[in-house]
């Protein structure tokens, strides 16, 4: 199979869909690399590194674009007089970011051809995909270069320093939105030796922003619910009146004592909210920094431009939406990675396969074959209730179901997924349940009937259970067969005092025993469980 | 009191034990669901003490009040990490109730039958001893094995399917004689099918390994299920019947679980021994063909490369640290590196411990919050990018060999791919061989050290070693 990597176009895009350490990956799995000649450059990988790694150099757009699986970073544009999407070649799979749901017009562009498109920004945000997720990975750098950006245009020291010469103290960092591009920066801010506050919407994000050595800016705000800043996908999103009003004089003080500001506030698919109004810039100390990396959506900033750094009142405010092409050479890096994961989980070049049962594919690809398959069905309700941990546990994959003629079989699968072992099972349960009903009395039929059914309900109930919790269900399961008592207490009070009945009043002691035992110390147990 | 009011109540208490599972989905409803198998079980033993046919309550009464004090005593006292064996230990309190329920219904039944319906409630009644007979025995031998006091090494008898073999035998063929004597006649019969029953239970759990447990116990669980229902049919009461269903494809389930964590067909557990073949045990050859040096590493040094683990750090823990009780020390190492800024999680292999959830538990009881607690094949990927990797006394649930090694015992059982990450570091008492008996080339790595001792002085050790920094 044929992977192309042609050379981006749009201006001032510096990164590659494949360097040469992924390039070599991609070998390994068994795709032949043709690399347009140049596209490494940006990044300053040049040509002859790509060989080295085992591609093949082609000169001009067309003959990287006439590949199987053609892999891009940014979506596909006009060039000239032909757009690039016209150069898929039929049959062909483009990687790229699309953002479909901002670009209509390419979505229905693409599904004029018989071509199929995956969105690496529409990965889904699952622990599995996460090496995949090229959202968070740009995020990482863009965080970072945000901080790198304005210390470039920051005429003090970042750390504080006592010299000789004198005293200075550390630059304070405010950031707006923990998300993996704020929590980028806080780092970065901190590598570099700043006092760093840093504020999100979403309260689960005050761990995270800690455990970086931030301090996490609170609201002084009654929320009636608490922690509901986040959706089920661990993105903010938009909150009630109120809570912009405490937001905003939050920020309105801080911008006061804050040398830099670096916001990050995004919600997915919407215009970035306004949180830094130009009274507040006009506030700040001149000589400061505000860094919008939502400048390419709006702004965060009411002074923001995209594309450029702006001056007011000696106040700089970067709007730069390229970041992460300013650091090109690792950006290409962990995209091309995200890359090769994906289609190494889609079988490498043996064993390539656009599978739709797979919901990382379900959800990312946008055209299959000219169809447009985007945006995905909504999936069935988790069998995790809220709230939403992002590393929900997943329910076990279920085997092959019993086929119903047969007894409820103690061991599902091994044996079981034989033919003949299945077959004959089948033959010998249908044969059982013909002589059972022959020849055994009505009575024991009608509780036979109550076993099998049970044992389906119990089947079905069980497989939900999460496996931390296969412990407790032991006890639990342990404690609720002591319910074997009832058959010691109508053997043992029958109101005779011989043998039978103690017998059966030592049968309820044991099972008393289990009782207590169970419940108590699964509630034991249950009660460490916490979050 | 009708006879139909009480089964309108079996009813109830029966949905209640369904949802009472059924809560276990997920630890936030999980006590509630405890509470209705609680409330189920109320109401079922109320409902039958108000039963026309019982009158002795003080026999009654005093039975439940002494069990229930000493089960309470016993849940109250026991350690977290002694959990198995309480565990197993219940489970045989199970079988011996529907043993002793069987011999009490043989000698005094509720009702007189006649001809198929009385033929029918015999094989009930012999069925209800066997399987009670093989959980009680075979689940003291599991105790056994847990606690220590019996060999964690599988008794490998001679011919020992011929012998299992035989017992089943002896079990039914026994069977049809007991249908067809009248009275009371069969009692000796009934006695002898629970002695051998009961030899065949000791002679299952011994032939089986220190490291197959938790199937093991998983599987008694299921017995003890189906020991509760052969009752209930014996009985005609359908709430043990529904109850024993349950509880018994609950074992079932959690035995299939556990197999396929271990790639183990579920027959070889079930008739005992190793792989249905006699996998051949590792010689020292074995041992010794592996090729690296073992890197031995100090408590300075394991602190100094956790607290540089900029990519954090993954902690895997085994059965050494339920053994050194260790998951205090293990969450307070973890705890001071989220202070200084290094992301931890736990992994946890679904066979680690003796126990299906075991270090859940046991992490729990150090009060380590659930959500960075995760499962193999949620932290499986994240092994490359991780800079540090702990292991604290576990051993075939993280052998690379059951990837690579076709020869391995353990080939084909998915483990966790710690070797993948940066650096290594295993907390381990020496260099023996782990319950599979099989060597493990991960400590021979040239990123794997070596941090020998008991897993809680090892850990406390480090705690210092971090705390100085």
């Amino acid at each position: 199979m044929k992977v192309g990597i042609p050379r981006e176009i749009h201006r001032g895009e510096r990164r590659v869909a494949a360097t040469p350490d992924t390039v070599k990956r991609l070998r390994k799995l068994g795709f032949e690399v043709f690399v347009q000649a140049g596209a490494g450059e940006g990044a300053r990988l040049s040509d002859e590194s790509y060989v080295e790694a085992g591609a093949e150099i082609v000169e001009g757009p067309e003959a990287a674009w006439a590949a199987d699986v053609v892999l891009k970073v940014r979506p596909p544009e006009e060039d000239g007089d032909v757009h690039e999407v016209d150069r898929i070649q039929d049959g062909g799979l483009l990687v790229s970011l699309l953002f479909p749901a901002q670009n209509g017009s390419l979505v229905e562009r693409m599904c004029c051809r018989k071509l199929s498109a995956i969105a690496m920004d529409q990965i889904p945000r699952i622990s599995r995909a996460q090496k995949m997720d090229v959202l968070s990975s740009m995020a990482n750098i863009a965080g970072y270069r945000a901080v790198i950006e304005a210390a470039n245009h920051f005429g003090s020291f970042f750390g504080g320093q006592i010299t000789a010469a004198g005293k200075t103290r550390p630059a304070r960092v405010m950031v707006i939105g923990a998300g993996v591009a704020g929590l980028a920066a806080i780092a970065a801010a901190r590598g570099l030796g700043a006092e760093v506050r840093a504020f999100d919407v979403r309260l689960a994000a005050k761990e995270q922003v800690q455990s970086l050595g931030a301090r996490f800016l609170e609201l002084k705000f009654e929320e009636s619910s608490e922690g509901e800043g986040e959706d089920a996908g661990g993105y903010a999103k938009i909150m009630s009146k109120e809570f912009i009003d405490a937001e905003m004089a939050l920020f309105r003080k801080q911008c006061k004592e804050v040398d830099i500001i670096i916001t990050t506030a995004l919600i997915p698919g919407k215009k970035a909210p306004l949180l830094i109004t130009r009274d507040m810039v006009d506030s700040m100390r001149a000589g400061s920094i505000v860094v919008d990396l939502a400048a390419e959506q709006g702004g965060n900033c009411e002074y923001t431009q995209p594309d450029r750094a702006v001056e007011v009142h000696g106040i700089t405010i970067i709007g730069y939406t390229d970041l992460t092409s300013r650091l090109a050479t690792h950006a290409s890096q962990f995209f091309g990675t995200n890359v090769v994961n994906l289609l190494s989980d889609m079988g490498g070049a043996e064993n390539f396969n656009v599978n739709l049962g797979d919901a990382v594919i379900r959800n990312s690809l946008v055209v299959r074959d000219g169809a447009v398959v985007w945006p995905p069905p909504p999936e069935p309700a988790k069998a995790v209730p809220p709230p939403p941990t992002k590393e929900a546990p997943q329910p076990p994959v279920r085997p092959g179901a019993t086929p119903p003629e047969s007894l409820p079989a103690k061991a599902p699968g091994g044996p079981m997924a034989d033919p003949r072992f299945r077959y004959g099972g089948m033959a010998a349960g249908v044969i059982a349940l013909g002589t059972l009903g022959l020849f055994a009395p009505m009575d024991f039929i009608q509780h036979f009937t109550v076993f099998v059914l049970a044992c389906f309900i119990g089947w079905q109930v069980i497989w939900n259970v999460s496996a931390a919790l296969h412990t407790p269900l032991m006890s639990v399961t342990n404690a609720i067969s002591g319910i074997i008592v009832v058959g010691g207490m109508l053997q043992a009070a029958s109101g005779r005092t011989d043998t039978a009945a103690w017998i059966g009043a030592l049968a309820i002691l044991v099972a008393s025993i289990n009782i207590a035992g169970g419940f108590l110390v699964t509630r034991r147990m249950l009660e460490m469980f916490r979050k | 009191m009708s006879t139909s009011f009480l089964s309108v109540t079996y009813l109830v208490a029966g949905v209640l034990f369904i949802l009472s599972l059924a809560g276990l989905a997920s630890q936030e409803t999980a006590r509630r669901g405890n509470v209705f198998g609680i409330v189920g079980m109320v109401i079922a033993v109320l409902a039958t003490l108000i039963h026309p046919a019982v009158e002795g309550y003080a026999l009654v009464m005093g039975a439940v009040v002494v069990g229930g004090g000493i089960g309470a005593v016993m849940a109250a006292r026991v350690a977290m990490t002694a959990m198995p064996q309480l565990v197993a230990v219940l489970h045989s309190f199970v079988g011996l109730a529907a043993v002793l329920v069987g011999v009490s219904s043989y000698l005094a039944p509720l009702e007189s039958l006649e001809g198929a319906a009385h033929a029918v409630h015999l094989i009930e009644i012999w069925l209800a001893v066997a399987i009670g007979a093989v959980t009680f025995t075979g689940s003291v031998v599991a105790w056994g094995k847990l606690r220590g006091s019996i060999s964690g090494k599988p008794l490998l008898l001679p011919s020992r399917h011929k012998l299992n073999a035989v017992a089943l035998g002896l079990i039914v063929v026994l069977m049809i004689p007991f249908i067809f004597v009248g009275g009371t006649g069969g009692l000796t019969m009934l006695i002898i099918m629970a002695v051998i029953a009961s030899l065949l239970g000791i002679h299952l759990v011994m032939a089986i390994g220190g490291a197959d447990m938790p199937v093991v116990v998983s599987l008694l669980n299921s017995y003890s299920g189906w020991a509760a229902a052969a009752a209930g049919f014996m009985l005609s009461n359908d709430l043990l019947i529904v109850t024993g269903a349950l509880v018994g494809s609950s074992g079932a389930i959690l035995s299939y679980i556990m197999c396929k964590a271990m790639n183990r067909s579920i027959w070889s557990v079930v008739f005992g021994g190793f792989g249905a073949g006699n996998a051949p045990k590792p010689t020292p050859a074995q041992l010794e063909g592996m090729t690296g040096t073992v890197t031995e590493t100090t408590a300075e040094e394991v602190a100094e490369l956790a607290a540089n683990a900029t990519t954090g750090v993954i902690i895997v823990p085994g059965y050494g640290m339920a053994v050194g009780r260790a998951q205090h020390l293990v969450n307070e190492f973890a705890q001071l590196l989220q202070e200084q800024g290094v992301s931890v999680r736990y992994a946890i292999h679904p066979v680690a411990g003796r126990l299906p959830g075991h270090m859940n538990v046991l992490l729990a009881e150090a009060g380590v919050p659930y959500d960075i607690v995760l499962e193999m094949e949620e932290i499986n990927a994240d092994f490359p990018t991780t800079d540090l990797v702990l292991v604290i006394g576990a051993n075939d649930i993280v052998n690379p060999g059951a990837e690579t090694d076709e020869h391995s015992p353990i080939y084909g059982m998915p483990v966790l791919q710690v070797w993948k990450s940066h650096q290594v570091v295993v907390l381990k008492r020496g260099m023996g061989a782990g319950y599979a008996g099989v060597g493990n080339p991960l400590f021979l790595n040239d990123n794997t050290d070596m941090l020998f001792g008991d897993a809680k002085v090892s850990m406390q050790a480090v705690v210092g070693a971090l705390r100085e920094r």
